[in-house]
Formats: structure tokens, C-alpha cells, sequence
């Protein structure tokens, strides 16, 4: 197979070069650090005063772990290395509770991310030769404006169309001769559901390839995918907080996803003890981004559980490559491509008068999509017997609901104390989706 | 103007039981009732002989349950007609009906109607309904009946 590069000195370095570009990275890294009050404060506490402290990787384990908490009790601007004016770029995640998580990015750290990207892409085989059709959601979700860019950069044909509308999404897909799509598996295998409604068959489409990400799926469902439509489908990994996609992303062998260690440093943790686990085994993913000047975050534990793959790759690059994300530490849901914590749903509830305290989310498939219900107690003290009032606030619950999570609920509404009752840490999420 | 008791209730088996249970261990008399349905929930709507005994022992058991005014209604003759002549008094009103339902009485074949308006307080209904011959009722009359 020839292979394609996008920056093939970068790509393909020696490990022991790799490593020297870490270490200096990691001290201008370090060196940005120490001008924010957090990271001050932070590393002094672990005896490091200035970057010259950092000299080699195994130094890494001196420097503390940086958690989703310490980004919120210090947002907006807690972390913000670099004057505002020199930002370009604001990216937000939604919190935990309520309080949002945020990432800023200069031009220069725009360019890095964006190069990354390019470089993800052009790994899979693609060139300025495709049309690719981005299907993630644009705004301050990183998915939909990050792809946009790198794909932007490999000089492909963007159609930035955004998610939802499947009837449209088929009829671009055909019009434009699309080859590539970025895309949810579960939206893609709701697309293949209706293609028969449209009079469409995968084989009237051009469709070359998809970048599949947003959610965890199996094996199973790319093997699937790849059949229904004809395709190859890629594997892609990426968080907000370690500016969104092309963190990690596989080449055309599909053997699991080079992690860019030339911008990121991946470490795999035990969980419970914060011990670094040794290649192969499976651990938290925690997360340094070396090319972000903006706001610099080292060690973030992602709570993604996930292994790496020391051997090389015979596509060359000698970047390790990490496994699918086999769970998470914590309780987060994805539904629909969307990362929701059940303390999202309880903080909207506790807001709400008419309805008691007690709750539970389920959540099923209806084809191939996720249906979020949120079942609730009315209330004896507020209820007034009249049914449209009742009606009435499951529409306000819903659309509180989806003001806070950006998903669209099913609301029921339940009897006083019908609803199982908990003490303690409440197993409040009943999931019965089939596994993608 | 008589109570109703309007109870919320899960749409599944057993819990229109549930409510007759406790009515019946406290020997509380049930003189109507109607169910509306809203998908997973809906509401019972009763008049009992004891609506306020009824109200704290059901809220007492857990039940969302509240006591409101109606009107009830009553034709001395069931005949036809009837429902058509207390339309026209309302209409003449202006008033929409919220929510509505009647029965013969089999003995005295008498015609009850029991309903829920918007705004009611805006005219004097009773005096309307009078008008075109029909009785308004209080809760103690009705049980009377």
C-alpha cells in the first residue's frame, strides 16, 4: 500500500527524537503554565518553579493531575495563559453541573490543531480530490468546526451541513457526489434505514469513506457500515478539553488510532491509585497538550478507559496507538453523540416546583437512534387537577431539559413515590440500548 | 356548586383499585366518576358523599389529590332536549366548558350534569342555568338526592 503523509518527518520520527521534541514542548508548556494563578499555585505545591525542573519524561509524574472540577471552580478564565486579545477561538462543553468547561486558542494554537487535523485525514487516505460533508454539529462543539478546518487545509471540497435533516443530507450526498462523511455511527446507520424512503441506494451514492466518532461503538457495527454502504470507516478520538477531534485517528490500516505524540503526551493511569500503568494495559487516559499556548492543561484526566498499542504500525508512523474507548470512569451518557451527565437531568428537576426530588433516566433505541425518557413525580403539594397544567409542565420540563443537555427528552410523568426510591449514590440510569 | 375530588393517576393495571380500596376501607360512597386519559397518566375525577374526608385520607396515603368547586346540574325531567337547552344558556354567556359529565338518575330518571368552566367567576351561571328551569345543586343536596 503507498503510503500518504501530511507531514512525514513529524509522522514518522524516531522515537527517541519524539521523545527530545516532548521534553522541549513540554517546558515552554510549562513555562505558560506558571503564568496562570492555577498552575502556579499547582506546581509549586509539587516543588516546580521553572521549566528547567522538566528534564526528562519520567519527570511527568511529578507534575499534578488536572481534573474537569479544577476547570470548572476555575472558569471562565482561570486557565487563560495569553492576553484575550491574543484569542482567536473559544470552544465550550457543556459542565457537570450546569457550569460549562472552556478552551481558548490563539492563531498559532488554531494552526496546530487544524494541521493535526489535516494530518488525521490525510492518514485515512484522503485528498483535495474528496467532498466531504461534515455532519457534526457546528458552534461550540468542537466535532463540527474542527474537521471543518482540517479538511479545509487538506484542500478537500467542504460542504459544512451540519447535523439533522436526513432527507437533505442524502439528496447533498448525491448532488455534490460526496465521497467522505464525518459523521455519528447511530446517524449513519439511521441514514442507511431511509435510504428505501428516498428511492436511494448506497450504490448511487459515491461514498468513500466516513470518519466515524461522538460515540463508542464496536467492531461489529464499522464492519457493518462498511458493508451497508460500500465504505471504509474510521476510527477517531478527541475531547474538548484537548481542543476536540484529530487527538487521536487511525490510518488506513485500521488497527486502532495513532495518537500524536508529537502535540500530545499520553499516559494511562490506574484509575483508583493515579499509577502509571504500563503499555497494554487498560487505563484512564490522561492527556498533555503540547501545542496549546492559549491555555496550557497538563496531565487531564479524560475518565476515557482505554489501552495502547506499543508495536509499530506497518503503515510507518511511529506514533503508539490507542484502543477504542472501552468505558469511562465516571457516569457520563453519550446519547445521540451528545455527552450528558445524569447530574445535568437532577440539577433541571431540583428546579422544578411541581415535581418531587425523585427521578430516573432511561434510555432506549427507536431504530437507530437514542431515546432519552425522564421520568418524574408530580408533586402533591403543587398539584392542581387541572390537565393542562400538567401538560404544561412537561413541556417545561422538556424544554428546560433541553436547553441544559441540547437533547430532546420524552417526559413522564409519574405518581408520588412510584418511582423506585434510593439512599445513597442512586442507580437512577437504566440503559437498554443495544450496544453499536 | 358541589367538591370533586380529581386524582392523579399512572395509566397502568391496579391503580383505579388502588384508590377504590381505600375508599372503600373508610366506607365512603362513590356517586360518580369519570377518567381522562393523557398516554402514561391520567386524572379521576369523583364526587363521594364525604369529599373532604376522602381528600385527607387519600393525600394522607401519598395520592396527588385536590377538592374543587363544579357545578352540578339537574333536570327534573330527563327528556330531550335537555343538554340543548343548557348549552344555550351557556352559550348566551359566553362561557366554554372546561370539562363536562352527566348521567340519569334511573329511580326518579332526574338528569345530573357536573361541570368545569373557564373563568367562572366572571358571570353568574347559576343564575342562567336557573333560567332555563334546571336546578344548581350544592354537595349536600347531591348526596341527599
Amino acid at each position: 500500500m503507498e503510503m500518504t503523509y501530511w507531514n512525514r518527518q513529524a509522522e514518522t520520527m524516531e522515537r527517541a527524537a519524539l521523545e527530545q521534541l516532548q521534553i522541549q514542548r513540554m517546558r515552554s508548556i510549562i513555562a505558560q503554565a506558571l503564568k496562570t494563578p492555577f498552575y502556579q499555585k499547582r506546581l509549586s505545591r509539587a516543588g516546580i518553579t521553572s521549566p528547567d525542573q522538566f528534564r526528562s519524561l519520567a519527570d511527568m509524574q511529578r507534575l499534578p493531575f488536572t481534573t474537569k472540577d479544577d476547570l470548572r471552580q476555575n472558569y471562565p478564565v482561570g486557565l487563560l495563559a495569553v492576553d484575550m486579545d491574543e484569542v482567536v477561538r473559544i470552544h465550550s462543553s457543556s459542565g457537570t453541573t450546569g457550569i460549562p468547561t472552556v478552551i481558548y486558542l490563539t492563531q498559532e494554537d488554531l494552526n496546530a490543531w487544524t494541521d493535526l487535523l489535516a494530518r488525521s485525514i490525510t492518514a485515512t487516505g484522503c485528498t483535495r480530490k474528496d467532498v466531504f460533508q461534515n455532519m457534526m454539529s457546528y458552534g461550540l462543539f468542537t466535532g463540527g468546526l474542527g474537521l471543518h478546518y482540517g479538511a479545509e487545509r487538506v484542500g478537500m471540497t467542504v460542504i459544512p451541513i451540519g447535523g439533522g435533516n436526513t432527507q437533505r443530507q442524502v439528496q447533498v450526498m448525491k448532488d455534490f457526489k460526496t465521497t467522505v462523511l464525518h459523521i455519528t455511527p447511530s446517524y449513519l446507520l439511521h441514514i442507511h434505514s431511509r435510504l428505501d424512503e428516498f428511492g436511494v441506494k448506497p450504490g448511487d451514492l459515491h461514498l468513500k469513506k466516513a470518519f466515524l466518532g461522538a460515540e463508542p461503538y464496536s467492531e461489529n457495527t464499522r464492519q457493518k457500515l462498511q458493508e451497508l454502504f460500500g465504505i471504509d470507516a474510521y476510527n477517531s478520538y478527541g475531547l474538548s478539553e484537548m481542543n476536540g477531534p484529530g487527538v487521536a485517528f487511525e490510518c488506513v490500516y485500521k488497527q486502532d488510532m495513532h495518537l500524536w505524540e508529537d502535540a500530545y503526551i499520553l499516559e494511562i493511569i490506574d484509575p483508583a491509585t493515579g499509577q502509571v500503568l504500563p503499555d497494554g494495559q487498560l487505563g484512564e487516559v490522561v492527556l498533555t497538550n503540547l501545542v496549546r499556548m492559549a491555555m496550557p492543561l497538563m496531565r487531564y484526566r479524560t475518565r476515557d478507559l482505554a489501552f495502547v498499542h506499543p508495536e509499530p504500525c506497518p503503515c510507518g508512523r511511529t506514533h503508539r496507538r490507542l484502543s477504542r474507548i472501552q468505558g469511562r470512569t465516571d457516569d457520563m451518557l453519550i446519547i445521540n453523540g451528545v455527552n450528558v451527565f445524569p447530574s445535568q437531568i437532577e440539577e433541571v428537576i431540583m428546579s422544578i416546583p411541581e415535581v418531587g426530588t425523585n427521578y430516573m433516566i432511561h434510555l432506549t433505541r427507536a431504530g437507530a437512534l437514542d431515546k432519552l425518557t425522564v421520568k418524574v413525580e408530580i408533586y402533591s403539594k403543587m398539584f392542581t387537577g387541572d390537565l393542562n397544567a400538567l401538560e404544561a409542565l412537561k413541556n417545561k420540563i422538556r424544554d428546560r431539559l433541553r436547553a441544559s443537555i441540547t437533547i430532546n427528552p420524552h417526559i413522564e410523568l409519574h405518581e408520588p413515590g412510584a418511582l423506585p426510591a434510593f439512599e445513597g449514590k442512586a442507580k437512577r440510569v437504566v440503559d437498554q440500548r443495544e450496544k453499536l | 356548586m358541589a367538591k370533586q375530588l380529581t386524582i392523579f393517576l399512572e395509566n397502568r393495571p391496579g391503580r383505579i383499585k388502588s384508590i377504590s380500596d381505600v375508599l372503600l376501607e373508610n366506607s365512603l360512597n362513590i356517586w360518580a366518576f369519570t377518567i381522562q386519559d393523557r398516554g402514561e397518566f391520567g386524572l379521576m375525577k369523583m364526587i363521594v358523599d364525604k369529599p373532604e374526608k376522602a381528600q385527607l385520607i387519600l393525600a394522607d396515603r401519598g395520592f396527588a389529590c385536590v377538592l374543587k368547586e363544579v357545578l352540578a346540574v339537574v333536570a327534573e325531567q330527563d327528556q330531550p332536549g335537555n343538554l340543548d337547552k343548557l348549552t344555550t344558556a351557556l352559550l348566551e354567556r359566553g362561557v366554554n366548558i372546561k370539562d363536562a359529565y352527566g348521567f340519569v338518575s334511573l329511580k326518579d330518571r332526574q338528569g345530573i350534569c357536573f361541570m368545569e368552566f373557564e373563568n367562572p367567576e366572571q358571570v353568574n351561571l347559576e343564575e342562567a342555568i336557573a333560567a332555563y328551569g334546571f336546578k344548581v345543586v350544592s354537595g349536600q343536596q347531591l348526596y341527599e338526592l
